[in-house]
């Protein structure tokens, strides 16, 4: 008998396991929700499958009654849009702070410690203050993304900066390179693909930010949705919507990771 | 060579100390280079072989004295009159071979963005595809550094460090990762290349007898004070400076164990 670490499941096992949990929650929330759903007919807590169907056919393919609006892609939509904004332009600062402190030490000297401390803050405590300063709209949400997601993108970045081997620039140096030059050709193109880490890194937070901000203040968003409905203790809008979010930033990490793999392959071959 | 390389040297050093903080790594090295040696440093690990180097290239200022490059003083930063190669993180892994040489030439011609086109680049590809063959590296133009092996890397290394055509060439153990074999390959690279693009050569070995075989002048870097107490106090020289006469040897037998520096001294 091999010991324990030395044995590696073949590759149609390890997809078994793999979805091996998912099918027990499945199956075990199925029981649990026959048995509530038995004793009470109109239970809210766990909801029958067929249940959270009927309620998101309604939201995906009808107009809603008070606005005529198809709920589901409104809230996606709202949602995406805030996100997108929020990490873009978090990756750009991020990405500009951390390449200029990582390269210029000049540049590192005043900013450096401002980049730590501001890192430190949490961003949640400033929501209040981006609600008085830019009013409940979408700017304070986007803002929120931001402030919470530019200072570890900026820091990651400034990382990166620095492990690239000083070899290379002095060698680009010797090449001829100007500083102009060797960011723009030498470092930039080697960060590109850390920074496609970093900002699937950031998501998970940045989501958290988003729903947050959207069940603070808001009137249509996914994290809106979520805590409206709350109300009414309505699990069969809260379970899908849930699982949709969580889709979405699925795909959103698969496609980074394409993306990333697809245009800087000497960085993974590099890597491996 | 013009007269001017024959009157001054192209490298002198007067009384140079090198410290860092109380770590006296060099001590009143004096010293004088012509245009066209090729010079081979040993020594002791830690002896400041790489700090040497690191001040021909302006990476590094002397602590006091003097290091002169033509009568003046050697530019405090690195630039394209002199070329270095590392042992390793010398080639730009993002890059493929044709583009890790173009870069050079597209540094010089292009300040903004860093990058040629059309006809000018084709030029340029075609003054680097005719380096790259002589390296040897025309069948590896289209791949990128991670897909080479340490030799070709090295090469690559080196084609690169010449397209700016510098007058000095640094080369810091550039073969010390390399096994034997592909070793001797490139000594004949190297001296051909040396010859060919009428270059001085700075090169630190741990082997000694690479040292020989490639120079035309040995320094062997060692502290001629030594204080048992503080190791720190003082710094190395240059205790031996031989004049390498190239023997029609064949070539030495590069499996030997390199020997310590110790065997050489005892041998002189
Ligand atoms: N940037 C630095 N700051 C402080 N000390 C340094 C620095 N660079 C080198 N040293 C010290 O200078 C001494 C000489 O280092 P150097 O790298 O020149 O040795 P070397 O002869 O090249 O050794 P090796 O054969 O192992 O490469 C060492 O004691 C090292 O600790
Ligand atoms: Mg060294």
């Amino acid at each position: 008998m091999k010991r324990l670490i030395n044995l590696t499941p073949t590759k149609t096992t390890r997809w078994l396991l793999g979805i091996l949990p998912f099918a027990l929650i499945i199956l075990v929330y199925i029981f649990a929700s026959d048995a509530r759903l038995a004793e009470n007919a109109s239970d809210k807590l766990l909801p029958s499958f067929g249940q959270m169907g009927e309620t998101i056919h309604t939201y995906v393919l009808e107009p809603s009654k008070r606005t005529g609006e198809y709920l589901f892609w409104v809230d996606t939509y709202s949602s995406l849009k805030r996100l997108f904004l929020g990490i873009a332009i978090a990756a750009l600062i991020g990405f500009t702070f951390g390449l200029l402190t990582g390269a210029i030490p000049t540049f590192y000297a005043p900013v450096a410690p401002l980049l730590t401390v501001i890192s430190l803050v949490p961003p949640m405590a400033l929501l209040p203050i981006l609600f008085i300063v830019f009013g409940l709209d979408e700017l304070s949400k986007v803002a929120l993304i931001v402030i919470g997601v530019a200072p570890f993108i900026a820091r990651d970045m400034q990382r990166c900066t620095q492990e690239i081997p000083h070899e290379q620039i002095v060698k680009a140096q010797t090449l001829g390179a100007s500083t102009w030059q060797i960011l723009v050709r030498i470092l930039i193109p080697q960060l590109l693909p850390r920074l496609i880490h970093a900002v699937r890194l950031s998501l998970g937070a940045g989501w958290l930010f988003l729903i947050a901000a959207e069940a603070i203040a808001s009137t249509d968003g996914l994290g809106y949705r979520i805590f409206l409905v709350r109300r009414y203790m309505s699990m069969d809008v809260i379970l899908p919507y849930v699982a949709w979010i969580t889709l979405l930033a699925f795909v959103l990490d698969w496609l980074l990771i394409k993306t990333s793999h697809k245009c800087f392959s000497w960085h993974y071959q590099k890597t491996q | 060579m013009t007269d001017t390389t024959q009157t001054t040297p192209l490298i002198t050093a007067k009384n140079l100390w090198k410290k860092y903080g109380n770590n006296v790594v060099l001590e009143r090295m004096n010293i004088s280079v012509n245009a066209g040696e090729f010079i081979t440093m040993v020594g002791t690990s830690g002896c400041g072989k790489s700090t040497f180097l690191k001040m021909l290239l302006g990476m590094e200022e002397p602590t006091s004295g003097e290091l002169l490059l033509d009568g003046k003083p050697i530019p405090n930063e690195p630039d394209q009159s002199r070329g270095i190669v590392f042992q390793q993180y010398s080639v730009f892994p993002h890059l493929t071979v044709l583009e890790n040489v173009i870069i050079a030439r597209e540094f010089e011609h292009s300040p903004l963005i860093g990058k040629l086109f059309g006809g000018k680049k084709q030029k340029v590809i075609e003054e680097a595809k005719a380096l790259l063959d002589s390296v040897g590296l025309t069948p590896a133009l289209a791949k990128y550094p991670h897909e080479l092996s340490g030799g070709m890397k090295q090469r690559l290394a080196i084609a690169q460090a010449l397209i700016r055509q510098p007058r000095i060439l640094l080369l810091d153990e550039p073969f010390g990762a390399l096994d034997p074999g592909i070793r001797a390959d490139m000594h004949q690279l190297i001296l051909k290349l040396w010859r060919e693009h009428n270059l001085t050569v700075f090169m630190v070995t741990h082997d000694l007898s690479e040292g020989f075989y490639l120079g035309t002048r040995l320094w062997v870097f060692d502290k001629l004070r030594r204080d048992p107490h503080s190791p720190e106090a003082y710094g190395a020289n240059i205790t031996y400076d031989l004049p390498v006469t190239r023997k029609k040897t064949p070539l030495p037998n590069e499996l030997k164990a390199p020997e310590e520096i110790k065997a050489a001294e005892m041998a002189l």
